[in-house]
């Protein structure tokens, strides 16, 4: 297992994300809320760069009681979104938002005072 | 540069760059060893309307140049081509969509060209069949002169400014401004001896489209006397009536798409038109696969109940689809069970066509083909480019190539 540097933590802001290399590993690292999460770059569909593209709340559609639909909105999970077709994962997991089971490799991130480094 | 997320939320992103977007599709075309792979790429696509300036100036009729001019000048508040509403983009989460506008190209070589090379090289496509986007609605227009006019206008463009500048990488099947059947033949007579014209294409997003009218035979007989092909190129159109009950976009893009081929080649089988004009080479496209077991199923039924409604038939409809040539792309990679069947009901060795569809938000890579895990080699290597090298007579790029179509029995001289 390596260690890789991926900055500072004071200067990896909520939002912020990174790409490092650790031989063939590619991976993404986030932070959000104040956690770092970190993922393969490499996305489940067609190998795209799953960690680089946009991040975006993930929308649910609200129903009432009787059923009825209040339309689609935005929840406060967050998601990241492959920008070559579209696979959503979830922030938190990994996991493609539609089918649980398909899951980004997921790598630990380790800090060390103010040192963020992922370990492959 | 930012894009607008949840929320009026900005996200920052690199500004566009294809060849870092795509570097893990180099990182598989290095993987696979596609140098030495002949792949063809039939259906991709540029933005022709970033070219509008260069090619509404060679519309014919003066008046109705004036009008395109003059709408699309600054201030102009006409519009030359039919939208559909519609989200390919996604809100943004397919960022070469936003981002398109940000990529840096040299101003001295048309743009389409130079980012052509970069997702091209990336994907390891050795040619690509160059088709438009906006014009894909051309037959939404209300005017069928103003359609002869603007399928006119790009095929000069296509043909005297683009593809000259494609190195020929690049080749095309030019658009046919189907709902004017004078036009769509005197197009084919004008353009179809022009270097780098492969075929033509109708797009099939239309309120209405005989194919089986007999307006369209001399063009039919044109283009099989040149030995050219013929192709459909369908899409969504979430205006049609047919598809107003979608609420979601999602729903008018799956079914649109397949919906105006399923329709098209339902009227060309049944009225015979593969008995009367056998040796022309009919493409249909980007309407992935999943719905031609579906049509050969419900067409080979009713056929043995109602021969005496398409009496040119000699063979059940079926037959007559395993004829023709189907793209690729979106390849529903789904249940494999269902998509080996599918590729054994269409004989898909010897009539899939790869396609990319790139830059548009589906697109597929060449590996989509090469990892399936039931093709042989020989049908990996038709399906990715021997079929269309075929085709369209175009020559390997280098040695490895050209004995790979050998060794499969498809190399034909260029
Ligand atoms: S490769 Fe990521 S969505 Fe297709």
């Amino acid at each position: 297992m390596a260690e890789q540097f991926v900055g500072k933590a004071s200067e990896f802001k909520d939002g912020d994300r990174q790409i490092v290399r650790i031989g063939e590993h590619e991976i993404g690292i986030f932070r959000h809320e104040g956690e770092f999460y970190a993922y393969s770059n490499f996305c489940l569909h067609q190998g795209g760069p799953a960690c680089e593209g946009l991040t975006i709340a993930r929308v649910e559609e609200r129903l009432r009681p009787d059923k009825t639909s209040m339309g689609l909105h935005f929840t406060n999970d967050m998601n990241f979104v492959c920008p070559w077709h579209g696979y959503e994962y979830d922030m938190k997991t990994g996991e493609h938002v539609s089918n649980r089971k398909l899951k980004l490799r997921k790598y630990e991130v380790i800090t060390k005072g103010n040192d963020v480094y992922v370990v492959a | 540069m930012d894009l607008i997320s949840d929320r009026g939320r900005r996200v920052q992103v690199e500004e566009l760059n294809t060849t870092k977007l795509l570097a893990h599709a180099a990182k598989q075309t290095r993987d696979r060893k596609f140098d030495d792979v002949l792949i063809v790429d039939v259906d991709a696509h540029h933005y022709e309307n970033e070219n509008f300036g260069e090619i509404l100036p060679f519309m014919e009729n003066e008046v109705l140049k004036q009008l395109a001019l003059a709408a699309r000048s600054k201030g102009g508040r006409g519009s030359v081509l039919p939208s559909v509403p519609g989200y390919q983009d996604m809100g943004g989460r397919v960022t070469r969509y936003p981002l398109r506008s940000s990529e840096k190209t040299d101003p001295s070589r048309l743009r389409d060209a130079q980012l052509g090379e970069r997702w091209m090289d990336a994907l390891g496509v050795d040619y690509s069949c160059l088709f438009p986007t906006g014009l894909l609605n051309v037959g939404l227009h209300p005017q069928k002169e103003m359609e002869f006019e603007l399928c006119w206008a790009y095929n000069r463009w296509v043909t005297e400014v683009a593809l000259p500048q494609t190195n020929g990488r690049m080749f095309t099947q030019l658009c046919l401004p189907f709902g004017d059947p004078e036009g769509t033949l005197r197009c084919v007579e004008t353009f179809g001896h022009r270097k780098g014209v492969g075929g033509w294409m109708v797009t099939t997003v239309r309120p209405k489209m005989p194919v089986y009218d007999n307006a369209y035979m001399k063009t039919y007989r044109a283009i099989e006397e040149r030995g050219q092909t013929l192709a459909f190129h369908s899409g969504p159109s979430w205006g049609d009536h047919t598809f107003q009950s979608c609420n979601r976009f999602i729903s008018a893009h799956a079914l649109g798409f397949s919906w105006y081929n399923i329709l098209h080649l339902t009227n060309w089988v049944v009225n015979g038109m593969n008995e009367r004009f056998p040796k022309l080479p009919v493409l249909w496209i980007e309407a992935g696969l999943a719905w031609i077991p579906f049509v050969m199923q419900r067409l080979d039924h009713e056929f043995m109940l109602r021969p005496s409604e398409c009496p040119l038939l000699k063979r059940k409809p079926s037959e007559y689809m395993r004829e023709m040539f189907y793209s690729s792309q979106p390849m529903e990679i789904q249940d494999m069970d269902a998509l080996e069947c599918t590729f054994r009901m269409i004989d898909a060795e010897n009539s899939l066509l790869y396609a990319s569809d790139y830059p548009h938000w589906d697109f597929d890579l060449p590996s989509t083909i090469w990892d399936l895990p039931f093709l042989n080699d020989r049908a990996r290597h038709n399906i990715l480019g021997g079929t269309a090298h075929k085709l369209f007579k175009l020559p390997p790029r280098n040695e490895a190539q050209k004995q790979n179509l050998i060794k499969y029995g498809n190399y034909v001289e260029c």
